[in-house]
């Protein structure tokens, strides 16, 4: 791989020269694994290792789940019961499952986080940082199918709501939420193509995953001083950087046991408490649940959406504009889309020479709010659709894009950065070089 | 900063995880009862399991179903634990409809509790699951995190919450209940003082009855509760040594590099 230059696999006995003359793949997994990292990468770089165990967990739960999992409206229930009863362990794969979704989100909106305040979405990881985009993107594709799956009253009616949605797109809406559900209405088709992409899209995430390590391992990691790697020479690299393994395999193993053990803790002790206890009756199509609430980790997006009623002014005048096709509805369907790819443009909307807010007093505090608006997002998904939390909302939601789409344009120019470390190993050593410091920041 | 601002963002997101949020209404009361299988180490009384089957059988069965629950997990460790003869003799209470015969015959343990016979009684399976007895405050998912969910606790002051007032609606009696959400509910009171009589000569007073019931329905929405907690404790303990020394390992892999000065 192209990149900072760094020793290369050499094989030495005859039958790894037999090998890697016919497939270099022991140098390749060689090169992956060595890769030269910024020795002073902190704690927010270990969600990546977080992610890679959630996507195996997942698909190997899943796959456990689906060998005694029916998908027909009127047995899914019932053999999501017989799972819970029956199968030997299956309570726990079923938990495991239902809760490693929700350990998933943590890890990825940490990541994402991690991304946005360092600035590792700046040139030139672009490309990682828009794979990133559509993984994140099939991911919440993927948990809202796999949430239909044991048909339950908000498995139901969470897919009846959000494939609504679709229908509000004009023109297009009611055949594409017609071709979506397989008919009029969420029914035993829908649940057929969901059961079938849920088990689809999870493969389709691993093959990105690929493409995204491909892709940083080919500019080399960001780090918390958004400060490059000297790659002038191979010894230069080595002043700023330690190989992968074993340094950051065994730091980012340490990290995910300590996860890991507050999720064992959850699933064991309390693995109902992210889910919904609707959805623990079988699905209804005549009884519709006071509150349709989706779960946590869609949440932010949820309120974005409900947040452009026909009250605002904005609405209106693009509905004046557009002679009434964008509605409310379609409106706020625009605003949920445009909150993600507004996040994805953030390499060509930050005009900052500085990469990490490290050393940008003003975005510091951006972005702090930033991470205070997400929350304030999520809390008001979850609440009903009412004053004040509409207007919460509306706040909330017009911070996130202006997040985007102004602070991070104006900031390049109105702030004035810090200076930065010249090199990773002024930093690294000014954080170690004393036998008391504690380890990374 | 950005180490304390992960901080306050996880503590914020933990606070606004739980999924179960206020449903409004009217306002409910929901006793926050003691019962044995709370907290993590928490067990279910067989006893009170045992108690609690009698009462399903005496008074809740004549109405709801149990159809998820297969009569012979009555026998499984972890629940009311009866012997194989006692859930075969026990078993003779139901008849099920059997598709070959295409006529009801007498129940057997491998058959599940029967569906419910009558129109507007939901099924029991999963009823502590499927109602949250705590919320909020503010949507925030703290009362749950700290007392748990509350389905035992919602049924029990169900069963104990009527307050004796009945008004008629569309022709259909509701009557006046501190817990259900919106104060009235279709189902007459069920259970009253001394409705079953307990074969180890339990209390049967109301209270007492509502409690067996609601953790008996417990054990029928989550038999494999011990099990889970058994699996997560030895799961925890594991990866906390675990943790320990990878937290050793890395330590030592990383000294040389950090303890350099150049």
């Amino acid at each position: 791989m192209a990149g900072i230059p760094h020793d290369h696999y050499e094989p030495k006995s005859s039958g790894e020269k037999w090998l890697h003359s016919r497939l270099p793949i022991v140098g390749l997994l060689y090169d992956t694994l060595m890769i030269p990292t910024p020795k002073n990468l902190n704690w927010m770089w270990i969600w990546g290792i977080v992610l890679t165990f959630c996507l195996a967990l997942q698909i190997i739960t899943g796959i456990v789940l689906v060998m005694h999992y029916t998908p027909h409206v009127d047995m899914a229930f019932a053999s999501v019961e017989h799972i819970m009863r029956d199968v030997n362990g299956g309570h726990m794969i079923r938990y495991l499952h239902m809760n490693g979704a929700s350990l998933f989100f943590v890890a990825v909106y940490a990541h994402i986080f991690r991304g946005l305040y360092y600035g590792s979405y700046k040139a030139p990881r672009e490309v990682t940082w828009i794979i990133g985009m559509i993984i994140y993107v099939l991911m919440m594709a993927t948990v809202f199918m796999g949430y239909v799956l044991p048909w339950g009253q908000m498995s139901f009616w969470g897919a009846t709501v959000i494939t609504g949605l679709f229908g509000a797109l004009p023109f297009i809406g009611e055949p594409l939420q017609a071709w979506l559900l397989g008919g009029p209405a969420v029914d035993n088709a829908t649940l057929n193509r969901f059961f079938s992409l849920h088990y689809l899209l999870p493969f389709l995430i691993a093959g990105l995953v690929i493409v995204h390590i491909w892709a940083f391992h080919t500019t080399g990691n960001n780090n918390p001083t958004g400060v490059e790697v000297r790659r002038g020479s191979k010894e230069e690299a080595q002043k700023d950087t330690v190989p992968f393994w074993p340094y950051f395999v065994i730091k980012d193993l340490f990290a995910l046991a300590i996860i890991l053990t507050v999720f064992f803790a959850i699933v064991g002790f309390m693995p109902n408490y992210l889910g919904h206890p609707d959805n623990y009756i079988e699905a209804n199509a005549l009884v519709t649940p006071a509150h349709i609430v989706p779960e946590w980790y869609l949440l932010p997006f949820y309120a974005i959406l409900r947040a452009f009623t026909s009250e605002v002014w904005v609405v209106q005048f693009v509905s004046f504009l557009t002679g009434g096709i964008i509605d409310a509805k379609v409106f706020g369907v625009l605003a949920m889309f445009g909150a993600i790819a507004v996040m994805a443009l953030a390499p060509w909307l930050d005009t900052s020479s500085v990469r990490s807010a490290r050393y940008r007093p003003m975005l510091k505090w951006w972005f702090a709010l930033l991470i205070v608006d997400f929350v304030l997002l999520m809390w008001l998904g979850a609440m009903p659709a009412e004053e004040p939390y509409a207007s919460f909302s509306l706040i909330a939601a017009t911070y996130w894009f202006a997040y985007f789409l102004v602070i991070l344009p104006l900031m390049g120019v109105l702030e004035k950065p810090l200076p930065q470390p010249a090199t990773i190993e002024e930093d690294f050593e000014a954080q170690h070089g004393k036998k008391d410091a504690s380890p990374a920041e | 900063m950005f180490k304390k601002l992960t901080l306050s963002a996880i503590a914020a997101l933990a606070l606004s995880m739980s999924g179960a949020f206020a449903a409004g209404g009217g306002e409910q009361h929901i006793e926050d009862y003691q019962f044995s299988f709370e907290g993590p180490f928490g067990t279910f009384d067989q006893a009170q399991l045992q108690r609690g089957l009698k009462v399903y059988t005496e008074v809740c069965a004549s109405c709801h179903g149990l159809k998820y629950v297969p009569i012979r997990t009555l026998a499984d460790e972890g629940g009311p634990h009866y012997s194989e003869d006692q859930v075969r003799a026990y078993a003779k209470n139901f008849e099920v409809y059997d598709a070959d015969l295409e006529d009801f015959r007498e129940a057997k343990p491998v058959d599940h509790f029967p569906e419910n016979t009558a129109v507007g009684a939901p099924d029991l399976s999963m009823m502590a699951k499927a109602r949250a007895g705590f919320h909020g405050p503010y949507g925030t998912g703290i009362s749950q995190l700290i007392n748990g969910m509350g389905g035992a606790e919602y049924i029990a002051s169900l069963l104990t919450g009527y307050t004796g007032k009945e008004k008629e609606e569309a022709g259909v009696t509701l009557y006046e209940n501190t817990a259900f959400p919106g104060g009235w509910i279709s189902m007459a009171p069920p259970l009253s003082d001394g409705d079953v009589d307990f074969d180890d000569g339990h209390s049967n007073d109301l209270h007492h009855e509502s409690m067996d019931i609601a953790a008996f329905l417990m054990w029928a929405a989550e038999p494999k509760m011990m099990a889970r907690q058994y699996a997560g404790f030895l799961g925890v303990f594991i990866l906390v040594i675990l943790s320990v020394l990878l937290y050793l390992t890395n330590k030592r892999i990383w000294a040389p590099i950090k303890y350099k000065k150049s």
